[in-house]
């Protein structure tokens, strides 16, 4: 064909002169495993690009400048208003250059979902475990990347001069004044003095068209990079292990999904910016430091900032001349800070308290990790309370509540929730996991009842299929080293849980790893937890154990229940229960064998 | 890569010099010679029998990828079309006015979308049912570097540390780190002329004795006749500072009426006016203008976080997360009968700062 040929030409000018045949192939035969959640990260990605492709048409257009002047223009209902140029060039893009308005619209709500695919990712990757080592630089690099989208964020709808982005200003000129010592500095710093003096808005334009969007060029550049060095991750399955990526290779398969995957991202902004208006500046008007409109909101990722300022009890201290303002400080510093600082230290954390310094390739299912899903719900709901509270008048004008009660709900919730949050996912989480021991020891309930010879009815069980086993199957052995040999060692504690701090560290692993016993499936129950699913199953670990072993390959199972006559249905329950032991002693003991996927599949998987 | 230099390489699979040389080139639209297509990670391509390609040439069945073809080829045609409307919409439709726009916004929007959702559709419906399916397993290699490596790695920085005597002449290490201090500082000092200093200018705002009080969209003086009925807030702006953003984002301010007798402590009395009393419009929390004003309550609501203010009382705070009352701005009426103020405000207005006190 001729892509032979032209290979031949510009390939072979290329390698005369590169040498990248080599390379290029180990390139081209990269291997990408495939799961719907590993999109998330790819949205975010082509948004960013395409903010970066319509970012660059708009500033050909748009005037950063705050001198005032009268408007002439298209928009006739403000003709003859003051405003900046800023604003006027605004709504120049949108009235009078072909193709501005469509640009315009895509790019904010570029932003919007380039933040809400960070988000996603960022909960998949940490509901999933795909933070641990080895990857926890890259889990850093992605919250410093959300920071700086956010700024970004702020700063580019700050940009039109409008009256709900000039608002936005001055709460962040309030909140910066009110950190002590330098708080006032700073401010009048950015602002070139006083608020809102000539000078912010080009100033922000110029972080937000050059310095911002630099910095996360270059990181996005490193975060592709170590994933790409590192390999991604996998969810589990059948044949996936931490030492081996299962998948299609980049070329084509890869480059031709992601590249649909890049139009899809494009059309589906296209279309929002085509039939859902967005940030209409000119409705606003041009921003007066006079007055403001009821209703006013940020975009979507500052909300939980605005809720937290919302939120918050009026407590002010005067000492010694100066002045504390905690109502506003601690809620635009607090809230974010303990959830990022959080996030960023988490990998460092949970590797410390349970000791687990080995690499994981293979994600854990949620469920499988019961506290660290329920820390993370914890910190969702708290999220999420304070993001409502964001919007609270609208929640009390729609929903009919008064205003003051919903800030007063969220006063209590924001602290009650996430805890109820954390409970519930947890029991949620460790029943999924007795729901996971079921289906390993009985094989899917189909519903189909039977009558045996004897009168007695009993249910058809269909064994699980090898796939379905996997997922199943797949678990990280949570308890690290040093809960381990904390229990086995004969009464000597192990170094790592000696002393007040290993105590702590014991005890914390102890919650942390908190799960149901897998390997109760193989007869050998050991904590509660095994104990309860036990009990629950009413089928005891003695089961699974006589059960033919030896001859138990998983297509041995199949092959016993397969043609399941009414006779041959108990005895596949049996088999299925023998499998697991069996597919355990050719590998490692079911549950050690290392992660397990935190996909949704999970519970329906097995059922299809 | 001068081995293959001339000859090119036909397939794209690497380039193993000795087997190019070896053979005649390859007829066009003749299937590559099968070692061309090396197992990956088999280690040594150049052993024919180890080699075996590794992706399918073609999907299962023919039949369905021919209908797959013909329906990603329609998907290509019609993004084909959706971009060339979009250019037509660009060329024949015209902007500048609010219809207009929404017009061509319609048009060049849809056609973008359609452009692109065709592409998405026919690229996946190309890779779901024309490209065979694959699943490889690679070997993933622990990412530590083996021990020698990480040992000869060692060896070479100490090395290297040792022969650029930076560890053994600590007078060089000493003064190297000390000039460097202060060129890192030195980015920092030049911020510093972003602003002028604070100084006490959030203490004060333009409001000065006799400085009328305008109303803020007619710009007109008034009368306390003027504004008789009880229950109204209008904002109210400096004469002289209308075009002045700085001026007006501290010295914005409002003026309610009311009947005398509902005006309690700690509203300043003489600094009313028949009824009339004005507060700062700048939030004390983190300085919104405080726009709303419920009539039946007299409550101030500040739209941004929801501070309430009880505007008889001067403007307690009554709920919200603001500290402190909307200060109250002095006034009087001049000799024309013109409400004027007495004086600028006696605290600093809008939100708090470190020296505020």
């Amino acid at each position: 064909m001729s892509t032979s040929k032209a290979l031949e030409g510009v390939g072979g000018f290329l390698d005369d002169r590169f040498r990248g045949a080599k390379g290029f192939r180990t390139l081209f035969r990269k291997i990408f495993p495939d799961h719907w959640t590993f999109l998330l990260g790819e949205i975010a990605l082509y948004s960013f690009i395409i903010l970066l492709l319509t970012g660059t048409f708009l500033t050909f257009f748009f005037q950063p400048s705050m001198t005032g002047m009268t408007y002439h223009g298209s928009y006739t209902p403000l003709d003859g208003v003051r405003m900046s140029q800023a604003y006027a060039s605004t709504l120049n893009i949108s009235f009078d250059v072909r193709g501005g308005l469509l640009m315009r619209q895509i790019h904010h709500w570029a932003a919007d979902l380039f933040m809400a695919a960070i988000f996603a990712h960022m909960l998949r990757i940490f509901f999933t475990g795909a933070y641990r080592k080895p990857r926890e630089v890259n889990w850093l690099i992605g919250i410093v990347l959300l920071t700086l989208g956010m700024l970004e964020g702020l700063f580019g709808y700050s940009l039109p001069d409008d009256l709900l982005s000039g608002a936005g200003l001055r709460i962040l000129e309030g909140v910066m004044q009110s950190i002590p010592l330098v708080g006032t500095y700073l401010a009048f710093f950015l602002f070139g003095g006083a608020f809102p003096g000539n000078d912010i808005i080009p100033r922000l334009y110029i972080l937000h068209v050059l310095l911002i969007p630099g910095l996360m060029l270059a990181l996005i550049t490193a975060h592709l990079f170590i994933m790409f060095h590192q390999k991604h991750t996998q969810m589990p399955g059948k044949g996936r292990t931490d030492q081996n990526v299962v998948g299609a290779p980049m070329y084509p398969y890869f480059m031709a999904k992601t590249g649909a995957f890049f139009f899809f991202t494009f059309a589906a902004l296209a279309l929002a910016a085509t039939f859902a208006q967005i940030n209409p500046v000119w409705l606003y008007g041009p921003y007066t430091p006079v007055a403001m409109s009821a209703g006013s909101q940020p975009d979507f990722y500052m909300g939980m900032l605005e809720g937290a300022l919302r939120v918050m009890v009026p407590w002010e201290w005067n000492v010694a001349g100066h002045t504390f303002s905690f109502n506003v400080f601690i809620p635009a510093l607090l809230p974010l800070g303990i959830i990022f600082t959080g996030a960023a230290l988490w990998p460092f954390i949970e590797q410390w308290i349970i000791g687990d310094r080995r690499e994981h390739h293979v994600n854990d299912r949620p469920r499988n990790a019961p506290t660290r899903t329920a820390i993370g719900m914890a910190a969702i709901t708290f999220y999420g309370v304070l993001w409502l509270e964001g919007a609270n008048d609208l929640l009390a004008e729609h929903l009919d509540i008064a205003l003051y009660t919903t800030t007063r709900i969220a006063q209590v919730s924001m602290f009650v929730a996430p805890v109820i949050a954390y409970i519930l996912t947890k029991r949620i989480c460790l029943g999924l996991q007795r729901k996971d021991l079921h289906l390993l020891e009985h094989g899917v309930e189909t519903g189909v009842i039977r009558q045996l010879p004897s009168g007695e009815f009993t249910e058809i069980a269909r064994p699980l299929t090898e796939e379905e086993r996997a997922v199943l199957d797949a678990r990280t052995q949570l308890s690290g080293p040093a809960a381990l040999e904390a229990a086995d060692e004969n009464g000597i504690p192990a170094p790592a849980t000696r002393g007040a701090i290993g105590k702590v560290k014991a005890r914390l692993s102890t919650i942390l790893t908190e799960s149901v016993d897998l390997t109760a499936a193989n007869g050998h129950g050991r904590n509660g937890h095994g104990g309860n699913g036990h009990g629950g199953n009413g089928h005891g670990a003695g089961e699974p154990a006589p059960a033919a072993v030896p001859a138990g390959g998983p297509q041995e199972i199949s092959a016993g229940a397969g043609p399941a006559g009414p006779p041959a249905v108990g005895g596949g329950v049996a088999a299925v229960g023998g499998g697991t032991v069996g597919g355990g002693t050719d590998g490692e003991v079911a549950g050690h064998s290392s992660s397990d996927g935190p996909d949704d599949l999970g519970p329906d998987g097995p059922e299809q | 890569m001068s081995e293959i230099n001339g000859h090119g390489e036909p397939d794209g699979s690497p380039a193993e010099a000795g087997r190019i040389h070896q053979g005649p080139r390859r007829v066009i639209g003749t299937p590559p010679p099968a070692e061309a297509r090396t197992l990956l990670g088999s280690g040594k391509p150049d052993s024919a029998a180890a080699v075996q390609r590794e992706l399918p040439a073609d999907p299962p069945d023919l039949r369905k990828a021919k209908i797959a073809e013909r329906i990603v080829a329609a998907c290509f045609i019609l993004a084909m079309l959706a971009g060339i409307g979009f250019i037509a919409a660009y060329i024949g439709l015209e902007v500048h006015s609010i219809d207009a726009v929404l017009r061509s916004n319609l048009a060049l929007g849809t056609s973008l979308s359609v452009a692109f959702l065709a592409l998405g559709v026919g690229a996946t419906i190309w890779v779901r049912h024309l490209m065979p399916d694959v699943e490889i397993t690679e070997a993933r290699k622990p990412l530590a570097s083996p021990e020698p490596d990480r040992a000869a790695f060692a060896e070479t920085f100490a090395e290297g540390a040792e022969a650029s005597q930076f560890v053994k002449r600590p007078l060089l290490r000493r003064t190297l780190i000390a000039a460097t201090l202060p060129i890192a500082v030195a980015p920092i000092v030049l911020l510093r002329d972003m602003g002028p200093l604070p100084g006490t200018s959030l203490r004060h705002t333009v409001w000065r004795k006799g400085v009328r009080l305008m109303e803020d969209v007619s710009y007109t003086p008034i009368r306390p006749a003027d504004f008789s009925s009880p229950g109204g807030m209008i904002t109210v702006i400096p004469e002289g500072y209308q075009y002045d953003d700085d001026a007006l984002a501290k010295a914005a301010t409002i003026i309610i009426k009311f009947r005398p007798e509902e005006l309690e402590h700690p509203t300043v009395l003489n600094w009313t006016v028949d009824g009339i009393v004005a507060y700062s419009k700048i939030c004390t929390h983190v300085g919104c203008p405080v726009s709303l004003y419920e009539q039946t309550t007299h409550h101030i609501l500040c739209p941004c976080h929801q501070s309430t203010f009880n505007a008889p009382k001067g403007a307690e705070v009554i709920f919200g997360p603001a500290a402190r009352p909307l200060p109250q701005l002095p006034i009087t009426t001049n000799a024309e009968g013109y409400l004027v103020a007495q004086s600028d405000f006696h605290e600093p207005v809008g939100p708090s700062f470190w020296e505020r006190g």
